[in-house]
């Protein structure tokens, strides 16, 4: 029996068919009474009452009234929002940019810092893992005796293991390609809970040795790629950077490692670090720190627990191992903050992405509410009829958030498939870098789905309440009055309703111009840094010269004859091979120093990093030498040690003393300073001058090295030529894409350049919204003071008077939401933090143009109102209106 | 004439209206407009349903499940629909009447006090 109730169209059809039966017999009998037929139904009728409010009284007996009413309002929305496709179609269009910018955002954070590696297992309870040192700023990594101890000693982690990233080329046939790829602890597979899906992965041991154990695992869209998913790929072999690898597993498809940047390509035990990572065998070396590692935490240890403990270990181990480990610690990161991947850098931006994100959804909403608001005064009558006849005001309120929840339901479909659409949309922020493509996909899951339709509840209450809260104000006998009498009345209120949306509107775009603006201006400040050598005409490329041959001798020779064949390419004027160029991703080399009369504080140890140069560096780079000379050819194994110091080094170590034929101690080895450098840009261009040398790179060879090249040729065409001499001279190796050290430092400010291509693409949107919301605004008002319009003018008002008229209100409009916006903006742009370089967050300039720009758009978007008041008749105006 | 009946008509007693539609029943299966014809008349033409609460009542009460309601085709025209006590509802007919006895008990009681105590 109960079936019924779960069918209130069937029970309301029902429930009226008995309604009118009971009519007709009424009015039958009264007819039988002796009555006239119209006057007999009549009497039934009023005997009866109100029939309307019968039938509701007896829905509400049925308990599903808010389903039915809230299907009836769904279908009633889903009317009125067919009946304005034009208003339906931009209100759902700007709802899907502000929660389709949102949603992409939620996806790249998700996919980049939350979970940022598919298929690792508990990504919650990961922590990166990286070195301190007292007297230095930044993370750095851990030496494997050190790695080893605290994975021994520790007790309150179910899990670590080390993750290097390193780069090698891969030799196909006649094809080399550079592939990304990782230096892991034999546990990795294990600790991760990634089971290869062909093979197996490391085992226990392995990562034991000095290039004791040659296996590696590769993805599976390398297997797929380079070997044609060959299903007898294991035990095959394949040589990596100079040694033969035997591949022992292929990882399931989807795993691309654990790094955020890049996607790896395969991976190899510690046990071979060095034959990928420079330096030689440091897997017995405390002095050493190269490991990258992550922790996991058992579960319910907080991080302050663990960190404890890792203190208490990393303490220990500084008391046992003075002379390696005095002043050192070690911290865990949220994976959020990893230092040794993109994690960190991203950071930043993605914040100010969100923040940016939300701007613009809270520009939509206005720009929407303020449509609704519109229509909401087309539909006064209604609502008003509604109210009077007895529907209560939280159900014409429940039928404004439904046609809301309308509109953002069907945005945040849009929203979801521009996240999905976007997810990789990321990396084209950021410029390509040493040739390998950048891979940071966003990942939309269920918890993106939630945080979307979060956001979407937010604006559909956003949208929901100006309307509604007008609606819920309806005063049923003046607005039937007043309707009746065609005025549009009780104005005011809802003007100021709708001058606020615009208001918000202009003062979140100016908000956002100024933003860009100051973004962009730091990164004009930040081109106009001097790096402290050339960027014109000095072209860098690097080379895996390990390839070239597996013996020391045969990679000095290459780099020998390659260099002898650069310098006789026409238009070279020098070239020089070097371990690192400037401003790369990869990390200079370090050592401790020792200077002979300089007594370091206690509990310090400067860490100097220094890079591998050959003759003719500083002259190909154009870093000026204040003292002494550069590197010879002379200046080879055979010869005595030699360093070029930089001014800082100098300057700390030999306090104005001339360093020329003093003494220092890298790596245990005493070298001679011979020269003197300028200070340059060694890692970014943002860092403060710091102390650092070079190295000849005879004496401390290095077989992976960068070409540099000193030369006004095009660079295309050098390039191709340089890529035929290293074939000629290696038909296996194929250098990496050659650039302009112009290139190199336009990189270094990738996420400047992010910004300003976000807040541009952004700030213009916000701007276009904005404009449309004053158009909007400022045509309603026309046309709904075509009367008043017409009684001035009639009155003697000029044409011109009016368009006055209406452009001093759009403008006025305008200026007090540039007055919010600049408030909130002084207050605000000092979080653009680290974005910002040497420009002040009040920057006159940035909060000059945004103004230009915002009033230049409110001029524009008045104007045709304004002209369609001037062109008003004031004859038929008045006639209309009457 | 219409007028004056509406005017003379004694409004049905809060929480009366359930006991007559309950006890109405008792004596037959009817549709809503016979149950309104029926008190009408039972009661000498003075107890007048308001229509527009009878089928809200009568709704309240089929979802009590003191009454049941089925369609049954009239001799001529459309169909009716035709309510009829259930065995819950004659339980709460019963509890009803009770109730109803001693309410008008007691307002008799007040009306003429049988008791010569009070009398000075």
């Amino acid at each position: 029996m109960n079936w019924r109730w779960l069918r209130p169209k069937r029970r309301n059809e029902e429930l009226r068919e008995e309604v009118e039966v009971h009519l007709l017999l009424a009015e039958k009998e009264e007819r039988e009474a002796g009555k006239g037929a119209e006057d007999a139904r009549h009497a039934a009728r009023r005997e009866f009452g109100n029939v309307a409010m019968a039938e509701e009284t007896t829905r509400d007996h049925w308990g599903m009234r808010w389903l039915d009413d809230f299907r009836q309002d769904l279908r009633g929305g889903l009317r009125m929002l067919r009946r304005s496709p034009g208003f339906t179609a931009l209100a759902v269009l700007c709802l899907t940019l502000g929660i389709g910018a949102n949603a992409a955002v939620f996806s790249a954070m998700e996919g980049v810092l939350f979970r940022p590696y598919p298929m690792v297992a508990h990504q919650e309870r990961l922590m990166a893992l990286a070195g301190t040192a007292r007297g230095e700023s930044g993370p750095n990594g851990l030496s494997w005796p050190d790695f080893q101890d605290l994975q021994r000693n520790s007790t309150l982690t179910d899990g670590m293991f080390v993750s290097k990233i390193m780069g090698s080329t891969l030799n196909l046939g006649n094809r080399a390609e550079t592939l990304p790829g990782s230096i892991v602890s034999a546990n990795y597979f294990d600790v991760i809970g990634v089971r290869p899906m062909l093979g197996r992965g490391f085992a226990s041991g392995e990562d034991v040795g000095s290039n004791a154990h040659p296996v590696v695992v590769i993805s599976y869209e390398l297997w797929q790629r380079m070997f044609k998913g060959d299903p007898a790929i294991v035990g095959k072999t394949q040589r990596l950077n100079g040694v033969m690898h035997t591949i022992i597993g292929v990882a399931p498809e989807g795993f691309r490692g654990t790094f955020v940047g890049w996607a790896m390509e395969f991976w190899v035990p510690a046990s071979m670090e060095e034959t990928f990572d420079a330096g030689g065998y440091k897997l017995e070396d405390r002095d050493a720190r190269w490991v990258e590692s992550f922790a996991r935490l058992k579960p319910g240890v907080t991080r302050q627990q663990a960190q404890q403990e890792v203190s208490a270990i990393a303490a220990r181990l500084a008391a046992t191992y003075p002379e390696t480990n005095r002043g050192r610690g070690m911290e865990l990161w949220a994976l959020w903050q990893t230092p040794f991947n993109h994690a960190g850098s991203l950071l930043p931006t993605l914040e100010l992405m969100l923040a940016v994100a939300l701007f613009v959804l809270l520009i939509a909403c206005a720009n929407v509410g303020n449509l609704l608001l519109v229509r909401s005064f087309g539909r006064r009558h209604e609502m008003s009829v509604r109210a009077a006849l007895g529907a209560g005001r939280g159900r014409l309120l429940r039928q404004m958030l439904t046609e809301g929840l309308i509109l953002a339901g069907l945005a945040s479909g849009g929203a979801l498939l521009v996240a999905f659409w976007s997810r990789h949309a990321l990396v084209l922020l950021f410029p390509a870098s040493a040739g390998v493509a950048m891979y940071l996909p966003g990942e939309v899951d269920w918890r993106v789905l939630a945080a979307c339709a979060a956001v979407s509840v937010f604006s559909t209450l956003l949208l929901g309440l100006f309307p509604a809260v007008q609606a819920s104000k309806i005063d049923v006998a003046a607005a039937l009055k007043m309707e009746m009498a065609g005025v549009v009345g009780g104005g005011r209120g809802k003007a100021w309703a709708r001058a606020g949306l615009v208001i918000v509107q202009v003062s979140l775009s100016f908000l956002l111009l100024v933003g860009t603006g100051l973004v962009v201006k730091s990164l004009l400040r930040l081109r106009g840094i001097d790096p402290g050598f050339s960027t014109k005409n000095v072209l860098v490329t690097s080379l895996a010269l390990t390839d070239a041959s597996n013996d020391t001798a045969g990679a000095k020779n290459f780099d020998d004859e390659l260099l002898r064949r650069v310098r006789a390419l026409p238009g070279v004027e020098s070239a020089a091979l070097a371990r690192l160029a400037p401003l790369g991703v990869k990390s200079y080399s370090s050592s401790v120093i020792a200077v002979d009369g300089y007594v370091a504080p206690p509990d310090e140890q400067e860490t100097v990093e220094y890079n591998e140069v050959s003759p003719e560096y500083f002259r190909t780079m154009g870093i000026p030498l204040t003292a002494g000379q550069e590197f010879v050819a002379e200046d080879d194994e055979n010869a005595a040690l030699v360093a070029v110091v930089n001014e800082t080094l100098a300057e700390k170590y030999w306090k104005g003393r001339d360093p020329i034929g003093q003494r220092m101690q890298v790596k245990g080895r005493w070298m001679t300073v011979v020269g003197v450098a300028k200070n340059s840009k060694y890692e970014n261009v943002r860092e403060p001058a710091k102390a650092f040398f070079y190295v000849p790179l005879r004496q401390n060879f290095e077989v992976s090295a960068t070409l540099h090249i000193r030369s006004s040729a095009d660079v295309r065409a050098l390039s191709a030529e340089v890529g035929r001499e290293v074939k000629a001279l290696n038909p296996d190796l194929a250098p990496y894409e050659l650039i302009s050290m112009e290139e190199v430092v336009a990189r270094a400010t990738a996420s400047q350049q992010a910004a300003v291509k976000m807040l541009a693409a952004l700030g213009g949107l916000a701007l276009l919204l904005a404009a449309v919301g004053l158009y909007a605004v400022m045509a309603y008002a026309v046309s709904q003071s075509a009367r008043e319009l017409g009684l001035r003018m009639a009155l003697g008002a000029g044409q011109y008077d009016l368009l006055r008229l209406v452009m001093v209100r759009g403008v006025t409009l305008t200026a007090v939401g540039v007055a919010v916006g600049a408030a909130v903006a002084f207050g605000l742009t000092r979080l653009l933090g680290d974005l910002l370089y040497r420009v002040s967050p009040s920057d006159p300039a940035a909060f000059g143009l945004a103004f230009v720009a915002m009033m230049v758009t409110a001029v524009a978007a008045c104007f045709l109102p304004a002209w369609r008041a001037m062109r008003a008749d004031p004859m038929r105006t008045l006639r209309s209106g009457d | 004439m219409a007028k004056e009946k509406y005017k003379s008509r004694t409004e049905i007693l809060q929480g009366t209206l359930d006991l007559l539609i309950l006890q109405t029943l008792e004596w037959g299966p009817r549709h809503g407009y016979a149950l309104s014809k029926a008190i009408r008349t039972n009661s000498g033409e003075i107890l007048r349903v308001d229509t527009g609460s009878l089928y809200p009542a009568l709704h309240r009460l089929e979802r009590a499940g003191w009454i049941a309601a089925e369609w049954k085709a009239s001799e001529a025209g459309p169909r009716l629909r035709v309510y009829q006590l259930t065995k819950k509802g004659k339980q709460q007919l019963r509890r009803e009447v009770s109730r109803w006895e001693r309410i008008t008990e007691a307002v008799a009681g007040v009306l003429r006090p049988v008791s010569k105590e009070v009398e000075p």
